[in-house]
C-alpha cells in the first residue's frame, strides 16, 4: 500500500513538474517575442490580433516538440531578428554582445593604470 | 601611456557617437522585405470553397504566383481590389487569395460585389498560416516564381506602381 502511494505521489509530482515547466517555457517565450504591431510590447503583454496569433503558433510549435531555440529560429526566419527581444549571437550582433566586455576590460585597464600612478606618486 | 589612454578614449567616444548617428538615421519602420530571395516551403492551405488543400504541388507549374492576403472587413483590401482584377487578366501569373480571419459568407459576398481575381481561393481562419508567410497585417502580397523563391513582397494595398513592377518582373 505504501509503495503504491509513493508511486502515486512520484507520478503526480512529475506530471505537475512537467506541466509547470511547459507553462513556464511558453510564457518565457512570449516575453522574448516582440509584438510587431504594438509600441514596445512583447506578445505576452499584448492582446493585439497579431500577438494572439503568434501565441497560438508558439503553442503549436511546443506541442510539436520544438525547443525554445527552434521556435526563435523559425520566427526570426519569418520576421527577422527584430521579433526577438534578446538578439542572437552572430557576426552581425558580435559587437553588441562583446562591447560591454570590451568596455569592462578597458575600464579595468584604466583603473589599474591610475592606481599604479598614484602608488608611484606616494 | 597617458597619450594612449586619451587616444583610446577619444576613439571610443567617436565610435559610440558614430553608432548613435547611424542608428538614428536608419529607418525605424519595420517591414519584412528582407524575405525577398528566401523560399516558401510547406504551403498547406485549406480551400475556401471546398474541403481540398492547396500545397506547393498546386503552384509549381505556375510561372509566377501572387499570394494575396485579404479579408472582407479590411478597407485597404477594397482599395487594392481593382489592381488585382487588372493583374488577373495577365496569363503569366496566377493569383492565390488567402482569406484572412474572415467569415466565408462575407468573403464570397465581397467577391460577388467586386469581382473575383483569384485563381485559387484559400482560407486562414485563425491566422496561423499567415505566420508561415511572414505576414503581420493585411493586405500583404508575395510574388513567387515556380521554384517558390520570393521575388517581391508588398506590405499594404497594391497600387499602380506595384502592378507595374510586378508586370516588369513577369516580362523579364
Amino acid at each position: 500500500m505504501k509503495i503504491k502511494l509513493l508511486c502515486l505521489v512520484i507520478f503526480f509530482n512529475f506530471s505537475v513538474y512537467a506541466t509547470s515547466n511547459e507553462i513556464l517555457n511558453e510564457s518565457q517565450i512570449h516575453k522574448n517575442l516582440r509584438c510587431l504591431v504594438c509600441q514596445g510590447q512583447s506578445i505576452a503583454d499584448s492582446n493585439s490580433d497579431f500577438a494572439q496569433t503568434l501565441k497560438m503558433v508558439v503553442k503549436d510549435l511546443i506541442k510539436q516538440g520544438k525547443t525554445e531555440d527552434e521556435i526563435y529560429n523559425f520566427l526570426s526566419e519569418k520576421y527577422g531578428d527584430w521579433i526577438l527581444y534578446k538578439p542572437k549571437f552572430n557576426y552581425e550582433n558580435f559587437l553588441l554582445w562583446s562591447f560591454p566586455y570590451l568596455v569592462l576590460v578597458f575600464g579595468g585597464f584604466i583603473i589599474v593604470f591610475l592606481i599604479k600612478r598614484r602608488q608611484k606618486k606616494t | 601611456m597617458q597619450k594612449t589612454i586619451k587616444l583610446i578614449t577619444v576613439s571610443l567616444l567617436v565610435f559610440i557617437l558614430g553608432i548613435f548617428y547611424l542608428s538614428l538615421n536608419r529607418s525605424s519602420n519595420y517591414d519584412t522585405k528582407f524575405l525577398v530571395g528566401n523560399k516558401l516551403t510547406d504551403i498547406e492551405l485549406k480551400s475556401l470553397q471546398s474541403k481540398e488543400f492547396f500545397t506547393n504541388d498546386d503552384f509549381k507549374n505556375n510561372k509566377y504566383t501572387l499570394i494575396n492576403f485579404w479579408a472582407s472587413w479590411c478597407a485597404p483590401c477594397r482599395v487594392e481590389h481593382p489592381y488585382l482584377m487588372m493583374l488577373s487578366k495577365n496569363k503569366d501569373i496566377k493569383i492565390l487569395g488567402i482569406n484572412f480571419k474572415d467569415k466565408k459568407i462575407n468573403a464570397l459576398k465581397f467577391l460577388e460585389e467586386l469581382g473575383n481575381p483569384y485563381d485559387y481561393l484559400a482560407k486562414d481562419n485563425n491566422g496561423k498560416q499567415s505566420v508561415n508567410f511572414g505576414i503581420y497585417g493585411i493586405p500583404e502580397s508575395i510574388l513567387i516564381d515556380n521554384k517558390f523563391n520570393i521575388l517581391k513582397k508588398i506590405i499594404g494595398p497594391l497600387n499602380e506602381k506595384d502592378i507595374k513592377e510586378i508586370k516588369e518582373i513577369i516580362k523579364s
